[in-house]
């Protein structure tokens, strides 16, 4: 089940990007185009999620942390190009005079925006990996620490207001890098942007996956002790995968921005970053669709059951995380896998996966 | 392994191409200078009023953490709906309501709002409570030309020609409190409020003014909306020795916040409270600690007049009812009423026909709180201003009222102490 | 003076609290490696507990001492519940817990919402808490001490009960050495159980102490379980002292930095500060000596 079968994961991929870039901009209407954006946005933050969590065994519970660093890198920018050469308006009524905070200036640079959405995660994902996989810091502990890092990060934001917006968060932009936002083919534009990253991401996970260095982070997911007694450093692998991981939240941070039109702290904190997870555990954490899949599914699950059904949904979506992990933990790709394996050699199948599962699972 | 390498290849530049390709054929979008670009050309209604019914969205958190607050401004839509169906509907059509939970999201109030408007195409969207939701909404009922009605206070300088704000804006419900202050004497005061936009904007407000009523700010302290602990800034707030503290605390964080004050000996005989966010619903929750502290509101349920009693006796009767009635509810209940108002004398559910009809200025309301006027240049109400003490029974005894009715001025045009160039700014962001 | 004695003294009755909350993690995330995330709605199903406790009783001078000991089972029962139904299946695989349990306590949460009015109930503090002791000059509230003095019982109980009992020895025979505890006639299912049932009924006293505190509704549960469970990383998982002195450290710098700069700020300043210290010391405060590689 971990292994995957080059043929095809790629006709997957292929299948599902046409799917997202050629059918879904045909058949949707403007208001679920944007919808599907929105969920591929979560989509690029679970597959990193499965990268880091899935393959690598780190629960990462704070990605809302990348996922702002990408979102309020683009906003800001959007705001200024919003704003013209005056400071925002929600800076205004706290201190009429006052310039635009410092840290906002480069972001009037549409260059600088975009580089910082891919430097930004990276270093800080770099530095935080670094110091915490070389003091070995696993399990439980870096997921809690990660999940406090997010909650300290949306109390920092919803506190600054005039620095960042507050609690309101950054809204009403009016162009995207010089396009009209309201402009519904500007609109299909940015989905198709979104989308396609989407595709990317998928494609560098599934090379990662089949190259030695995914071999090296499963091995360190399952027996990391074994695998410094072999001679390579646990914590080099892990960083790859953290910082991947923190790079395709930030990614799809910054697409959530101009899809959605607004970014507040609350997409950021505890309660965002877990449901970035159901998704990953629903869909299947090491797979190679199940997190984004599953990302999309919950997404969809938020917007149409959440509709119909307020009260239940929150019923529904506690029930799943209980069910899925209980019973499905590597997720929903886990029936499929059992279902084909089951097909082509009955009988010895179940033995072996519980025997990964096990594997997988003795580790904390 | 070197064959798949090269058929990855293929794919990854296939895909790259047929991205460029579809990119290049979607970007042909208007761009920044274009002024003929889509945008407005897109937001044509799509309601549907043919039938025997009209479709109206109702917009409220029923899950997370303002469910606490926002489940009974959704109920007494609701009621207000049954009501008005009961009577005949608006222009002979029933309503034919859509809930939908805005989960304590603005993100997800901003989606909702769109899935409102183009999904179902309803005449128009109620509901919404904190002010980041309605900011949240703004930009999305503007661009599809909707129509969103707001029934909570909130910090003003704000106009939007699709929204209507049907609770109290600055200087209906902040400015009398601090009227009310001075005219008790009041030297000097303390502000303590949630850390969200709504606090910091009305403490901006009530230090500007507080300066002109020569009153002395002698702190001022922000909790985060999900904490409850207030022990330490008690103590501060004690320290600083004020004869009144001006609360904007939202929420559960306002029960933590009594709760601190009554134990640290701050009583309501030496040291009250004006609260701005909590009226009967709230007090309840915090027992008899907030006895004697006051709340400034436009509407009380202890008001006598007719139309407070029958608005009263339905609420107790409806089935979804939580036995108490409260400003917040009450400004949901006109927003409904209002619309109905508004599209009769529109003769039409149309947008630009309400607009029009709202801009003659004679749509009027006799609400709970008396005859409110809608003003049709800023789409607020006029309203009367009462401060409520609050007693043994968690209720409100009127202690103080502006008189009259005070007319709506989100941006405080009337008040030559709030600095002109704020103002201008203000509304040049405001659009 | 105010200025440095207030915030030490607030700040200890914060950090009981902090600590009434973490204790029973420090039992089932310490001791049995569960990582509970609805420990939070344990300790709300406490406070609405202590709410109905006081319909029934009406004087909330008594009710508040009778609340104690019900919140105590109420919740120690919904742990048990919990065990036996979903933890159970889950001893070999503790992240997934983690997962489980935050399903777990949405679907609590949404119940409370559903049951009681949505803008939460009162509870009353009783009479002989009114009041205050004059510390250094500064009026103490009678309520902080009151929650530097439960806290301070559960400890002295709690470590009597694992260092003393017949039962707490055999826990930690269990946390030590599962096989060889099950060897020596211990069953291990019920010191499981059991311990899971005393860790979440710990966490019903804590609720009924934060519902003095501040509001007693649905939502109440979230604010305290990423502080709770950062005090119990912080102390040293399984250490009953390290916990003690984290949390205290916690509440007090916690209010400290609230005194001298904003409440917000202070949250910030505070995490960091502890995700900090875990970097320069990941095992914790204290630690147990092990043979482990980790």
């Amino acid at each position: 089940m971990t292994k995957l079968r080059p043929r095809l994961s790629l006709f997957g991929i292929g299948a599902f990007a046409l799917l997202l870039l050629g059918v879904a901009p045909l058949l949707l209407t403007d208001h679920w185009l944007g919808n599907l954006g929105k969920y591929c946005c979560w989509a690029m933050a679970a597959v990193g999620i499965g990268l880091a969590w899935g393959r690598g065994g780190m629960l990462v519970m704070g990605q809302g942390v990348f996922f702002a660093l990408g979102a309020y890198s683009m906003a800001m920018h959007l705001t200024l190009e919003t704003a013209g050469d005056g400071v925002p308006g929600f800076m205004v009524l706290y201190d009429p005079l006052a310039p635009l905070p410092a840290f906002w200036e480069p972001f009037r640079s549409a260059a600088f925006t975009l580089l910082a959405i891919v430097l930004l995660p990276v270093i800080v994902a770099g530095l935080l990996g670094y110091a915490l996989f070389k003091r070995r810091v696993k399990g439980a502990y870096f997921a809690i620490l990660t999940q406090a890092l997010a909650v300290a990060l949306a109390t920092l934001i919803s506190s600054t207001i005039r620095e960042t917006g507050g609690d309101t968060g950054l809204s009403d932009f009016k162009y995207f890098f010089g396009f009209v936002l309201d402009d519904p083919a500007n609109r299909k534009l940015v989905y198709l942007i979104t989308a396609a990253l989407l595709v990317v991401c998928l494609l560098v996970v599934r090379q990662l996956y089949r190259s030695r260095f995914g071999e090296l982070l499963v091995a360190t997911r399952d027996a990391e002790e074994r695998v410094r007694f072999l001679g390579y450093d646990p914590a080099n692998v892990k960083l790859v995968a953290f910082v991947g991981a923190a790079l395709m939240a930030s990614i799809g941070g910054a697409m959530f921005v101009p899809i959605v039109g607004i970014i507040t702290p609350a997409e950021i904190g505890a309660a965002a970053s877990i449901l970035m997870i159901a998704g990953v555990a629903f869909g299947g954490r090491a797979s190679l669709f199940g997190p984004a899949l599953g990302a999309m599914a919950v997404g969809w699950g938020q917007s149409s059951l959440g509709s119909t059904w307020p009260d239940g949904w929150t019923y529904i979506i506690g029930a799943l995380f209980i069910v899925v992990i209980l019973f499905l933990p590597n997720g929903l790709s886990s029936v499929l896998a059992r279902f084909t394996a089951a097909r082509r050699s009955p009988g010895e199948q179940p033995a072996a996966a519980t025997a990964t599962l096990q594997l997988e699972e003795a580790k904390s | 392994m070197s064959t798949t390498s090269k058929r990855l290849r293929t794919l990854v530049a296939t895909g790259a191409f047929a991205t460029t390709v579809a990119l290049v054929l979607a970007g042909c979008g208007a761009r920044v200078g274009d002024d003929t670009g889509g945008g407005k050309s897109s937001a044509r209604s799509c309601v549907d009023t043919s039938g025997s019914t009209v479709k109206l969205g109702f917009l409220n958190s029923l899950t997370g953490g303002m469910a606490i607050s926002e489940k009974t401004v959704s109920n007494v839509l609701h009621m207000a709906a049954d009501e008005i169906n009961a009577a005949g509907g608006i222009l002979g059509k029933k309503i034919q309501y859509v809930q939908e939970d805005g989960a304590t999201d603005w993100p997800t109030f901003a989606e909702k709002t769109e899935k409102l408007l183009t999904q179902d195409c309803v005449g128009a969207i109620f509901g919404g409570w904190t002010s980041s939701s309605r900011k949240a909404v703004k930009p999305v009922v503007e661009k599809h030309n909707g129509l969103f009605f707001y029934p909570v206070q909130y910090e003003g300088l704000e106009a939007s020609p699709n929204i209507y704000y049907t609770g109290a804006t600055t200087n209906q419900q902040i400015i009398p409190a601090m009227d009310f202050l001075a005219s008790k004497g009041v030297k000097k005061l303390f502000l303590a409020g949630s850390d969200y936009v709504f606090p910091r904007t009305a403490n901006a407000i009530i230090k500007l003014y507080a300066a002109k009523l020569g009153i002395e700010i002698v702190g001022e302290e922000y909790v985060p909306l999900d904490k409850d602990d207030w022990t330490t800034q008690v103590a501060k707030i004690k320290a600083a020795k004020p004869d009144f503290i001006f609360n904007t605390i939202n929420g559960s964080s306002n029960v933590g916040f009594i709760k601190a004050y009554y134990d640290a000996g701050l009583t309501a005989a030496t040291t009250p409270i004006i609260s701005v966010s909590i009226a009967e619903e709230e007090a309840p929750a915090m027992g008899h600690e907030v006895t004697g502290h006051y709340a400034s509101w436009n509407y009380f349920q202890s008001l006598k007049t007719d139309t407070n009693q029958k608005f009263i006796d339905s609420w107790k009767a409806y089935p979804k009812s939580s036995g108490v009635t409260s400003d917040p509810m009450e400004a949901a209940y006109i927003s409904l009423y209002l619309y109905k108002a508004l599209v009769e004398a529109a003769g039409s559910f149309d947008v630009d026909a309400v607009n029009a009809a709202a801009k003659k200025n004679t749509i009027t309301f006799a609400a709970p709180e008396g005859t409110v006027t809608l003003d049709g240049e800023n789409h607020h109400i006029s309203k009367p201003g009462n401060i409520g003490r609050i007693n043994a029974s968690n209720q409100f005894d009127i202690v103080w009222s502006s008189g009259t009715f005070i007319k709506p001025d989100p941006f405080l045009k009337g008040y030559d102490w709030f600095p002109a160039n704020i103002r201008d700014q203000l509304v040049k962001a405001a659009g | 003076m105010d200025a440095l004695i207030s915030p030490l003294l607030n700040g200890s009755a914060q950090g009981a609290l902090l600590l009434l909350a973490a204790l029973g993690l420090s039992l089932t995330f310490g001791q049995m490696g569960v990582i509970n995330m609805a420990h939070g709605e344990f300790l709300m199903i406490g406070a609405f507990t202590a709410y109905l406790v006081q319909q029934v009783i009406g004087s909330s001078d008594l009710s508040i001492p009778v609340a104690l000991p019900v919140a105590f089972v109420v919740a120690g029962l919904f742990g048990l519940l919990l065990e036996v139904s979903i933890i159970r299946w889950m001893y070999h695989r503790p992240l997934d817990t983690l997962l489980v349990t935050v399903g777990v306590g949405l679907i609590l949460q949404q119940a409370a919402l559903q049951i009681f009015p949505s803008q939460g109930v009162p509870v009353e503090k009783p009479g002989w808490l009114n009041g205050q002791v004059t510390v250094f000059g500064y009026d103490w509230p009678l309520r902080q001490v009151f929650t530097i003095l439960l806290a301070t019982v559960c400890v002295a109980a709690l470590s009597v009960w694992l260092k003393s009992t017949a039962f707490g020895r055999r826990i930690r025979a269990t946390v030590q050495n599962r096989d060889l505890a099950e060897v020596t006639g211990i069953s291990t299912r019920t010191v499981d159980r059991l311990t899971f049932f005393v860790g979440s009924g710990l966490a019903g006293i804590a609720g009924v102490a934060a519902s003095l505190i501040g509001g007693t509704n649905s939502q109440m549960g979230t604010q305290y379980i990423i502080p709770a469970f950062l005090v119990v990383a912080a102390g040293g998982i399984g250490q009953l002292k390290g916990t003690v002195v984290a949390a205290w450290a916690v509440g007090v710098v916690l209010s400290y930095f609230a005194y001298w700069t904003t409440g917000s700020l202070a949250q910030v300043l505070a995490f960091i500060l502890v995700i900090v210290f875990l970097q320069l010391r990941p095992q914790g405060l204290f630690t147990v000596r092990t043979r482990s590689l980790v």
